[in-house]
């Protein structure tokens, strides 16, 4: 601690320069916090799927619909203990800008298999009683200051006409992470009003009794249905949330590349902040071995400044990135989960330090290289 | 490059080398300091032989034994009197207290005590002098190498330094050896002794 003083004050020798530096790891951590802010929007689901859970959609497209008969074909494979089903609606809630995913849901299973979402039993009851009730995400319901027993009004897109329902319940999500910005609605009172296309549901999850055999459980569902008319795609919740994301793209790599060239970007720019620093104190430094600080404590000094820079500028960049996210979606809801976890924050502190050190070690080597006699008759 | 060089100093002397530039002296003080070392030959200081020490022994005899006292200071510009006299300091055991007590009696000793908490900045080029000097004798080494200590200063000024260092050797007992070019520096050690070409020229 004695040494903290020395190292302070080199820091605060050029105040502008120490600013920018430690204001281009803010940034660079700033943007590193949205970025894995949005990683974990993007890839929500695949850390939330549940490992006991598979979904089974047809083998054409995800658009193309399963009859509601294979539910009882489903739960009679060996290995599935639950079987539920829903159907993407696709509407509009008054102006398309205000997207959420709305679900018709099968009430009788739906509920128990995605037991992270937590429903008042009142709540659900009288869901239950409603058949043009619903349930909203409690971000959902907060993003539209929705209350219970509110009518709301939904155009649909894939069912055409004007949809009403009666919000009866609202749900929470166990963890940070889960996605409470869906909008349930009952599966029968979808099948009601399209007369044509009855008795068909968009996919289905089934829990497998022991998440070990759930590949196992995945093939013999495939080969179930095999050469009927509706071959499936049996999938770990996992993969299929992991394939969803791969449709936007290779969003992981996008953002490892950004990263990657920010981080590369300021190991340059800290790098050379940090030489030219300590070339210009090549006689302080020089003194200092001469009244008998040795070169590792000169080398350590140098990164240790460099650290310090790295340790300020890495926490204000994180720390107005959880500000900035814990004042909300920007998106307006757009993202289904909008929160920089201790785990993304502690990643990106400790890339900070990693930056720190790597960029002071260069000029940190120098200086404990330096040879007192060298640099007094240099200067 | 330094050649056939023998002397002795006693404990306790003011030792002054002049001679013209490039005739070694900064040379010998750097070999004498432990800055540099000498191709061959040997530096016995207080019984030890520097020559044949690591270069970590080396700094930490040097800090146990030497005070510097250069032309142009070199103080830390963002430290303050105080701070840069307790630099050697912070390398020993000593508590926070008794280096502010070693510090404090260190700057009563150069006449600074009112200016502990300048920076150098804000001091005359004599003051920082004296402040140098405080930070070498802050430890209480063996004996003081000063570099031209007046080299950089005005006449007054660098009779007040004189005076301090003058001080030293008669009431602290330091052994002093000081290059100069100022014939009237070099009349204050008690000794002058003259090179040339790397060579020491034979005491008259």
């Amino acid at each position: 601690m004695k040494y903290s003083r020395l190292i302070v004050a080199n820091l605060f020798r050029k105040k502008t320069r120490t600013a920018l530096t430690i204001g281009s790891f803010a940034v660079a951590l700033f943007l590193f916090g949205l970025l894995q802010v949005l990683h974990g929007a993007f890839s929500q689901g695949v850390a939330v799927a549940g490992a006991d859970r598979l979904v089974v959609v047809n083998r054409v497209s995800i658009i193309q619909p399963l009859p509601l008969a294979y539910r009882d074909r489903l739960l009679r494979t060996p290995g599935v203990s639950h079987a539920t089903f829903a159907n993407w609606f696709g509407g509009v809630y008054q102006d398309e800008k205000n997207f959420f995913p709305q679900f018709a849901i099968d009430t009788q299973g739906y509920r128990q298999m995605f037991s992270e979402f937590t429903v008042d039993d009142d709540q659900w009851q009288a869901f239950l009683g409603d058949k043009e009730g619903a349930i909203a995400g409690e971000s959902l319901a907060k993003r539209f200051g929705w209350k219970l027993g509110e009518r709301i009004p939904i155009r649909g897109t894939i069912f055409p006409g004007n949809w009403e329902f009666n919000l009866r319940g609202i749900y929470r999500g166990e963890r940070v992470q889960d996605d409470t910005m869906q909008f349930w609605f009952r599966w029968d009172y979808l099948d009601e009003r399209r007369p044509g296309r009855r008795g068909i549901v968009g996919w289905y999850t089934v829990r497998v009794a022991n998440p070990d055999d759930a590949t196992t459980v995945a093939k013999a569902v495939d080969e179930q249905f095999a050469n009927s008319p509706f071959e499936k795609k049996t999938d770990t919740e996992k993969a299929f949330a992991a394939g969803f994301v791969k449709q936007m793209g290779n969003i992981q790599l996008l953002m490892m590349t950004v990263g990657s060239v920010v981080f590369f970007t300021l190991l340059l720019v800290t790098g050379n902040t940090m030489a030219i620093a300590v070339r210009e104190r090549t006689r302080e430094l020089a003194v200092l071995k001469a009244v008998g600080f040795s070169d590792a404590f000169v080398l350590i000094m140098v990164i240790a400044e460099t650290i310090v820079v790295a340790a300020v500028g890495g926490a204000l960049g994180l720390g107005l990135a959880k500000l900035l996210t814990l004042r909300g979606d920007p998106t307006g809801g757009l993202l289904p989960f909008f929160y920089l976890s201790p785990s993304a924050v502690a990643l990106g502190f400790a890339l900070s330090l990693a930056v720190g050190l790597i960029a002071g070690f260069l000029p940190a080597l120098s200086a404990g290289r330096l040879r007192v006699v060298d640099a007094l008759r240099r200067v | 490059m330094l050649h056939d060089l023998d002397l002795d100093v006693e404990a306790g002397e003011f030792v002054a080398f002049m001679g013209p530039s490039g005739s070694g002296k900064t040379t010998l003080l750097n070999l004498l300091g432990g800055l540099d070392l000498p191709s061959e030959g040997s530096i016995r200081v207080a019984g030890d032989e520097i020559t044949r020490m690591s270069g970590s022994k080396l700094t930490a005899w040097r800090a146990r034994h030497v005070g510097f006292v250069f032309q142009m200071y070199n103080l830390i510009p963002v430290l303050t009197a105080f701070q840069n006299v307790e630099l050697p300091l912070l390398l020993t055991k000593l508590s926070k207290t008794e280096r502010r007590q070693h510090v404090e009696a260190a700057l009563t000793i150069v006449g600074l005590a009112d200016r502990m908490r300048h920076y150098p900045r804000q001091l005359s080029g004599g003051q920082e002098q004296r402040v140098g000097i405080a930070r070498a004798i802050v430890a209480d080494p063996t004996f003081l190498l000063c570099d031209e200590p007046t080299g950089d200063l005005d006449r007054k000024s660098a009779d007040e330094v004189l005076d301090l260092l003058d001080q030293l050797v008669r009431e602290y007992g330091k052994t002093v050896l000081m290059v100069t070019h100022d014939p009237l520096a070099a009349k204050r050690a008690h000794l002058v002794r003259h090179m040339d070409k790397g060579a020491l020229v034979p005491a008259e």
